[in-house]
């Protein structure tokens, strides 16, 4: 029996879609079965970032509608073999699937799955409900901005007022020089405003884009974000794994301490 | 004030967090004006039983509040803030 993951955020923008197809990279490298739901009605992204466009034949809506079976609708992954992708009606909107419709469509996909994982849309309306109506755990991914910490908040309140068991924080795009000089809020600052459990902290890197552009998601691979993911991952699985060191903060008497002690 | 921040000037984050913190404080109340209208009216009536309250001065709302105590390592939890003058005691109903 899988676990139904929920990843959201509020803000738009924030990168849940890009963390979406990365953690199902990661989970298809360590060998888990994982099924991405692409819950954005009208405006699905999940297929580009994981380069899958071009295989779309059935979606979500025609799933639940039961134009075609689920086996129909799911796209297999182009690296991964036990990675699949379904995706979203482009031309529908987000009234054409109900929270019950997307409950069961998940209970029914655990039982094949390790992981189900659903890429909720941004706000908090009915696609916000529909991906949130099966989900045993959610990750909120936020960026180090006030605006996106601030919708963070109210997303944490709503996931607890519905009662989903576990929610957890990614913070992205994070950049160490700015923490270090001050400039901008660390992954510690984040978990402390918004007081949940830290999943991971994943830096602002260039290979990001560039494994977007090319529909590749990097989890795993040799960089810095990719790292990132993998430990998120491992994290997932119940693993200890420590935090990247991406920055290292000094306060003015650690800074002068340091000067005495070289 | 510590004596640190007279030679360190407030970072840009500092200033994110503290203007976050304020603003989650309004954003995480779930009470709705009117609810607040009717809970301050309750209060009231049963405060003015024994006490004649001073109206202009009342102030009373929702709030965010560390807990005290050893293992809550200083969480926030929403506290009912209530500020209310009383002119006098209502003397006359004893027992």
């Amino acid at each position: 029996m899988g676990e139904v993951i929920v990843v959201t955020s509020g803000k738009g923008g924030v990168g849940k879609t890009t963390t979406t197809a990365n953690i199902g990279t990661a989970l298809a490298k360590l060998n888990k079965k994982v099924v991405l739901i692409d819950t954005d009605i009208g405006l699905r992204n999940l297929d580009v970032v994981m380069g899958l466009e071009n295989r779309i034949v059935y979606n979500l809506v025609d799933v639940v509608e039961g134009s075609c079976k689920v086996k129909q609708a799911m796209i297999r992954d182009k690296r991964y073999d036990t990675l699949f992708l379904l995706p979203a009606a482009q031309t529908k909107d987000k009234t054409s699937v109900t929270p019950d419709q997307m409950k069961k469509l998940s209970e029914e996909l655990k039982q094949d799955f390790d992981y189900v994982i659903m890429d909720c849309p941004a706000g908090i309306e009915q696609g916000f409900k529909n991906a949130i109506a099966g989900a045993e755990r959610a990750i909120v991914v936020t960026t180090p901005e006030v605006s996106a910490v601030r919708d963070a908040d109210r997303i944490i309140g709503l996931l607890e007022a519905n009662e989903i068991g576990k929610t957890q924080l990614v913070v992205n795009r994070i950049r160490p020089e700015m923490v270090k000089r001050g400039d901008m809020m660390s992954a510690d600052d984040v978990v402390d405003i918004l007081a949940v459990e830290l999943l991971g902290v994943v830096p602002d890197d260039e290979s990001i884009v560039i494994a977007t552009n090319n529909g590749e998601p990097l989890a795993g691979d040799n960089s810095l974000s990719g790292q990132a993911y993998m430990n998120i991952c491992r994290r997932i699985l119940g693993e200890s794994v420590p935090f990247l060191k991406l920055e290292e903060r000094k306060g003015l008497f650690a800074a002068i301490a340091s000067v005495f002690l070289r | 004030m510590k004596l640190t921040d007279i030679f360190k000037k407030k970072t840009s984050s500092q200033a994110a967090k503290d203007r976050l913190k304020l603003v989650l404080v309004s954003d995480r109340q779930s009470c709705s004006p009117e609810l607040m209208e009717r809970i301050k009216n309750d209060i009231l009536e049963v405060l003015s039983k024994y006490a004649e309250v001073d109206q202009t001065g009342l102030d009373i709302k929702f709030t965010q509040m560390e807990t005290e105590g050893a293992d809550t390592d200083g969480k926030t939890v929403p506290a009912l803030y209530a500020n209310i003058p009383i002119r006098h005691m209502k003397h006359n109903i004893e027992g």
